[in-house]
């Protein structure tokens, strides 16, 4: 183990300082020290520090993506943040073995009480590692593994390795090519044949320190006919410079498996939130991601499916709400990959003051399938007359045996529809949420319970915030 | 005195002086009606005394049982009993009936109490039924897609639920049917009694036989220029409001 004295003097384990929060940290800016140093500290096989060192060359090769998307990419300097910081490798299996700071923002954030109620498993990350990490022992028992992706590489390669970077290869876009170099945490899910949890297992991201990126790397591996949902939480406290979270989530449903994958950020406005999610999905399996997304100053997310056994089915369903000075840049790719297979895209945005929000989707069916199935639906909500929304679907169909249907919409919240709800004895915030919340109330109803009540919580304390 | 008393009022739009000095008083207990020609101001009274953001009240008072109600939130004006039963009556996608008036009724409770579920919906099916409306409808959005006479029923839906002290009806009876309108204006004198004032502006003597006032306004110019009793209203079906006029300028 490196002690934090170490540490603070060693220079060739990378340009870091010493903070005494922190009992790793791996300093500021991005180099291979950094990266040797993340590698060392976890006790990763040379594989493992192999892999990343490749990752960082494409990283560093690739352009930033800002021909189609926006300049505002250029805004994050990758040579003042953190890429790793710790306060030791491994998560404590009960709360009270937690450090005390780390617990009590799980438990403001209502964590230990979820899991109590509803979850079969969670998984707590504190910036780059998980502080927590517990599943239920019937399922332990039945063969299930929900570990953090450094135990998972290092103690089950044998089922992690061979899916690992194959959904979604390092060199898929820049950001996947960093997260591939400085990935820590996350969760690494194995669930057996035919098992079926019925309690959702979970994790939560917190960014705590500032200047900070957070990197998590989530696989999950869902084994012939068994069936998982899996939810994620984020938060962030607001910093004045800008943090940055990039992830990568890789879902593999195996023949007749189901995966749903639910979302529900809640980032503050400095977090750039550039993630890639992907999923493959063999004879028919089936894979939702059910994804809100609250919050951040950019977010990019176009969470995907690949259908590559007949009859697969992929869907995504997506909120999105964009506040001033923020901008949701998100939507969905299906590829279409055997006959026979379905897809099915929803997704609402909001946008609110001066937010902005896209939609890009993409749609691919080759001519040779037959039988494939899509439907796209997009719809904008804008709240005031400078709010932004546009929408750039990209659906490649070739052969007529198949079918695509498309939809979009934008609407507006007018001035007299508030008026005409405040004479009713509504507060114009409150009329808003409730214009927003039956805007998106047939997707909330898409989340699990316990969530769909965050999220109207939270729809109302943006709608709350927006008002003078 | 318990009243809506309007005195002197001016209000303008973008600049464009509407209301040029208008009073009226309506006392608990009576009804009043103001019938004038399009584009004399009628609505714009209405919606001046709601709070709209859009008009500029450029003097005198208006005051809800002595409260003074010029220049605060519509909704607070809401809540201090103003109703208005709106000439056109927004849509309002995604939000059902039943969402919308339960969320109107728990504005009038005190912080964190709800109404009950159970009282909620026994109350809205009532006044549903004295209305004529089939209960499918409090799953609907709000005005989406009604027709014209099924939104102006909705109004008075709204109205019965929330209970103002002082209701505006904003020409409720265009639009309507024969059938309607009898439901509607016998809506409208369920809700008649002495601790309520209401206002109907409109421009059909027909209403009045329904809903009879005790006071007939003629507006005409941003103004109240005549005020008689019910019989007004016969004499200007007959006369136009031309004569009145005349008599105003002279
Ligand atoms: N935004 C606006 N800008 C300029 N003038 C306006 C605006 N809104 C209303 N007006 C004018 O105000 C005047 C009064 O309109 P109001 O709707 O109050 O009339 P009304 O008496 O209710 O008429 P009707 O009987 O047709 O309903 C009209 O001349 C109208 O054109
Ligand atoms: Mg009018």
């Amino acid at each position: 183990m490196i002690s934090p004295s170490q540490v603070e003097v060693d220079r060739d384990k990378g340009n870091f300082h010493y903070d005494t929060d922190y009992s790793f940290d791996a300093g500021i800016g991005l180099s291979e020290d950094v990266i040797r140093y993340i590698s060392e500290v976890k006790e990763e096989d040379p594989w493992v520090l192999d892999f990343r060192l490749k990752a960082l060359k494409t990283f560093e090769k690739k352009p930033m993506p800002t021909h189609w998307a926006t300049e505002d990419l250029k805004n994050i300097n990758f040579d003042v943040i953190r890429y790793y910081l710790a306060k030791g490798q491994k998560p404590s299996r009960t709360w009270d073995e937690v450090p005390d700071d780390v617990k009590n923002t799980f438990e403001r954030l209502g964590i230990p009480e979820q899991e109590r109620k509803f979850l079969a498993g969670v998984e707590a990350q504190f910036d780059s590692e998980a502080a927590y990490s517990r599943m239920n022992e019937e399922l332990e028992k039945e063969g299930v593994i929900f570990v953090g992706s450094t135990e998972g590489l290092k103690e089950h390669p044998e089922i992690f390795r061979k899916w690992f970077g194959k959904v979604i290869p390092t060199s898929d876009n820049k950001f996947s090519a960093l997260n591939s170099a400085v990935f820590s945490g996350g969760s690494f899910i194995y669930i057996p044949p035919g098992v079926k949890l019925a309690q959702p297992l979970q994790a939560y991201f917190r960014i705590n320190a500032e200047n900070f990126g957070q990197f998590e790397r989530t696989l999950i591996i869902a084994d012939e006919g068994s069936e998982v949902m899996y939810m994620e939480g984020c938060t962030a406290p607001k910093f004045e410079t800008s943090t940055l979270h990039s992830a990568v989530v890789e879902l593999v449903a195996l023949k007749g498996a189901k995966i749903q994958y639910v979302t529900v950020q809640n980032w503050s406005n400095n977090v750039f939130n550039l993630v890639t999610k992907r999923a493959l999905a063999e004879e028919e399996a089936e894979v939702r991601w059910i994804d809100c997304n609250i919050g951040s100053r950019l977010t990019m997310k176009y969470p995907g499916v690949i259908l590559r056994g007949r009859k697969a089915r992929g869907e995504v369903v997506s909120i999105a709400l964009a506040n001033d000075g923020q901008h949701q840049d998100t939507g969905a790719k299906m590829v279409h990959a055997a006959d026979e297979t379905s897809s099915n895209v929803v997704s609402k945005s909001i946008s609110i003051g001066e937010g902005r929000s896209s939609y890009r989707g993409l749609v691919q069916m080759p001519g040779h399938l037959k039988g494939c199935k899509n439907n796209t639906e997009c719809d904008a909500l804008l709240i005031n007359n400078n709010s932004q929304t546009d929408t750039y679907p990209a659906i490649t169909v070739q052969g007529d045996a198949n079918s695509v249907q498309h939809e979009a919409s934008v609407s507006k919240v007018s001035a007299e529809q508030i008026f005409y709800m405040q004479q009713r004895g509504l507060g114009e915030a409150e009329a808003m949420s409730l214009c927003v919340n039956g805007f998106v109330n047939d997707l909330i109803r898409e989340f699990p319970m316990e969530y769909s009540v965050e999220l109207k919580r939270l729809i109302d304390l943006e709608m709350e915030g927006s008002v003078g | 005195m318990n009243s809506l008393k309007i005195e002197n009022l001016q209000a303008s739009i973008e600049d464009k002086a509407i209301l040029h000095g208008l009073s009226l008083e309506i006392p608990k207990g009576e009804v009043h009606a103001i019938m004038g020609p399009n584009g004399s101001g009628k609505s714009t009274l209405a919606k001046v005394l709601s709070g709209h953001p859009s008009y500029k009240v450029d003097g005198g008072s208006a005051t809800l049982d002595e409260e003074n109600i010029l220049g605060l939130e519509p909704d607070e004006i809401s809540r201090l009993g103003l109703f208005l039963a709106f000439q056109y009556p927004m849509e309002v996608p995604g939000v059902t009936i039943a969402n919308f008036i339960r969320a109107a009724r728990n504005a009038r409770l005190p912080e964190g109490e709800k109404v009950k579920a159970v009282d909620f919906y026994k109350e809205l099916y009532e006044h549903m039924d004295d209305l004529g409306m089939d209960r499918k409808f409090t799953a609907r959005s709000l005005n989406d897609g009604f027709s014209g006479g099924e939104k102006k029923r909705c109004e008075i839906l709204q109205m019965s639920m929330l209970s103002p002290k002082y209701c505006i009806l904003d020409e409720t009876d265009s639009g309507l049917d024969i059938d309607a309108l009898r439901v509607v204006s016998e809506g409208v004198n369920r809700m008649r009694n002495p601790d309520r004032g209401i206002l109907v502006i409109t421009h059909y003597q027909r209403l009045l036989e329904y809903i009879v006032p005790d006071y007939v306004h003629v507006m005409s110019e941003g103004k109240i220029v005549r005020t008689g009793g019910k019989e007004l209203a016969l004499e200007l079906e007959e006369r136009g409001y031309d004569w009145i006029k005349q008599e105003a300028v002279a």
